[in-house]
């Protein structure tokens, strides 16, 4: 193994672009929503176990320390949303120039701050 | 529907241990998820209000629990073929791998029955 140069990932040598980004990030917020999903799934047992479980579940899910957590899961829901209609269309066979790559690319990330901007706002007020 | 060569299902092998039907069912549930992730969303904003009696007035709603099981049960098919990739990617050594897998299966197939559970219990019950 010494001093041999043997060929590193894409992800090591090529200058990190949008579509590099994106996909990582539809991995990681895929994995984000999966705890949410737990979370999810723990809030609607406590609902059918009773006023008493569902108490002790809504008083962390409702506290202050989880609403970052839940403005995350909120952008997560819309990150991997709008990119899976990405990855949708690309099993369609549209959208692969690197011209529409990028545009579409940058128009999930614009479409995600906007929703979990306008979700978080609807939800406050 | 089979996406198997023909030369792949007479010899019975090769690399696709029912990765076409992985990659479909992926695909499936992406497209039930997104009216489905949508309406969620937006009963989340316009419930009245998160105490006991107001959430389980909602999830009571015939066409709530209705969407609700579906929405659970896409949400944790997804959810498990998503996890499977990325251990299969991740995680290496045969045993751990497998032992990881067989981990997530059970919690995902665990978890989405509870939730089904809750929804027809609050649904039918008093």
């Amino acid at each position: 193994m010494h001093g041999v140069q043997r060929p590193l990932s894409p992800y090591w040598i090529y200058r990190w672009e949008i579509t590099m980004w994106l996909s990582s990030l539809h991995r990681i917020t895929g994995l984000l929503l999966s705890l949410g999903a737990v979370v999810l799934g723990i809030w609607l047992i406590a609902a059918a176990s009773g006023p008493d479980s569902f108490a002790t579940v809504s008083g962390l899910v409702g506290s202050a320390w989880f609403k970052p957590l839940l403005v995350g899961w909120t952008f997560c829901f819309f990150f991997h949303l709008a990119n899976g209609v990405r990855h949708l269309a690309w099993d369609a066979g549209y959208g692969f120039d690197p011209k529409r790559i990028r545009a579409s690319g940058w128009t999930v990330v614009v479409v995600t701050f906007v929703a979990t901007a306008a979700f978080s706002y609807a939800a406050i007020v | 529907m089979s996406l198997m060569t023909p030369l792949n299902r007479v010899l019975g092998l090769g690399t696709a241990k029912g990765a076409a039907e992985h990659w479909w069912l992926q695909r499936v549930t992406a497209v039930a998820l997104l009216p489905l992730g949508l309406w969620f969303a937006y009963e989340l904003l316009t419930l009245p209000g998160f105490d006991h009696a107001s959430v389980v007035a909602w999830v009571r709603e015939p066409a709530t629990s209705i969407l609700l099981v579906l929405f659970v049960v896409a949400v944790g098919y997804h959810s498990s073929l998503g996890i499977q990739v990325v251990v299969e990617d991740y995680v290496t050594g045969k045993g751990l791998r497998a032992a990881t897998l067989m981990a997530s299966t059970l919690a995902h197939v665990g978890l989405t029955i509870a939730a089904v559970f809750s929804v027809l219990k609050i649904a039918f019950g008093s």
